[in-house]
């Protein structure tokens, strides 16, 4: 393993620094970039400065030589908040998306600035991740600082697998929510390591919740990403039938 | 949340574009580009109200140490003046 000081750090790196080392070497091409200034027409309103990718980068890139869409969420902006634009940029990418496609989420969920749109964007979203696996690997890496949490969770269980590093935490509902609704006796957020021990990529990787644990390294990352695109298409369309079984069993009509 | 707009005219054009940094606590979005046409123009975006002095005090230094044209786009999310001044020289580094 590399020594931890000549790693490159996934949590250290921007969102546009991240896919460039995850993808093969200078095949990423970005859609939408900051200067289309595609920016939340809602949050000026509201007092809230906007960022010009919305939160977003979206673009294709190469996977061992795969046509992929590639999509990572900035978790500084707003807590990595999904609103109308952000949520339609990874919905597009995913319905167009050739040869599968990664998300790199690190996402509170659902920007309450925008509330019902963001909702709609996060549908969106989970709509094209379930018709885009039916036919290619759909990967979500959570090793970022915010973790995955709120209706991009549901997105992220979606997905084909889930990579999670030690520092990625992953729930549908974050610490802080179940504490304002169950009270500080069911969870207190003010404990960190509570936190983590509960919703932590350790965890989560040891309940099946997610798939491949990683180090907070994106050449260990890059690697991992590649063994689960090749792992997935192999047992896809079996683990799809098995999802409809198991819904069938738990809904009858 | 507060605008400014700050502009001077000619300079020598940045080539190319350049954007960094994000609209997070503490820290600001920095697009630099050459300029539609002459000079250059700073637009700011704070989520800070009542601090255009210091603002535009930060912003006339960064032009008369580099006399360039070329049209940025601040957003900013609280940065101190420290912080613009070297977003601002890393934009034009990427840029020029």
């Amino acid at each position: 393993m590399t020594p931890a000081t000549l790693r490159r750090s996934y949590v250290e790196s921007t969102p546009r620094e991240r896919i460039v080392a995850l993808a093969d070497p200078g095949t990423f091409r970005e859609i939408l970039d900051p200067f289309a200034r595609c920016s939340s027409p809602y949050l000026a309103e509201q007092g809230v400065v906007a960022q010009r990718d919305d939160g977003v980068v979206i673009g294709r890139a190469l996977l061992e030589g795969r046509d992929v869409g590639a999509i990572a969420v900035d978790g500084r902006f707003l807590g990595g908040s999904i609103g109308e634009i952000g949520g339609a940029k990874i919905a597009r990418v995913l319905e167009r998306a050739r040869d599968g496609a990664f998300l790199l989420l690190d996402t509170g969920g659902i920007r309450l600035q925008e509330a019902n749109l963001g909702l709609l964007a996060i549908a969106e979203i989970c709509d094209a991740i379930v018709a885009l696996r039916e036919r290619a690997p759909v990967v979500a890496v959570i090793a970022g600082r915010v973790g995955c949490y709120g209706g991009m969770s549901i997105a992220a269980a979606l997905c084909s697998q889930i990579v999670m590093s030690p520092v990625g935490r992953f729930g549908l509902n974050g610490p802080e929510v179940i504490e304002q609704e169950a009270g500080i006796e069911e969870f207190d957020a003010r404990d960190r390591p509570a936190t983590w021990r509960a919703t932590g990529g350790l965890r989560r990787v040891a309940q099946g919740h997610a798939d491949i644990l990683v180090e907070d390294d994106l050449d260990d990352i890059a690697r991992t990403l590649r063994e689960a695109f090749r792992a997935t298409r192999n047992r896809e369309r079996l683990s799809l039938a098995r999802l409809r079984d198991r819904f069938a069993e738990s809904a009858p009509a | 949340m507060q605008r400014i707009v700050l502009e001077r005219a000619g300079g020598t054009p940045v080539t190319k574009r350049a954007h960094l940094g994000a609209v997070a606590s503490g820290n600001l979005e920095v697009l630099c580009e050459p300029p539609a046409g002459d000079g250059a123009t700073i637009v700011v975006s704070t989520s800070v109200d009542g601090y255009e002095p210091v603002w535009r005090a930060t912003l006339e230094r960064f032009l008369e140490q580099h006399f360039i044209a070329a049209a940025i786009e601040i957003n900013d999310f609280g940065a101190t003046p420290a912080m613009v001044s070297l977003r601002l020289e890393q934009a034009l580094e990427l840029a020029r």
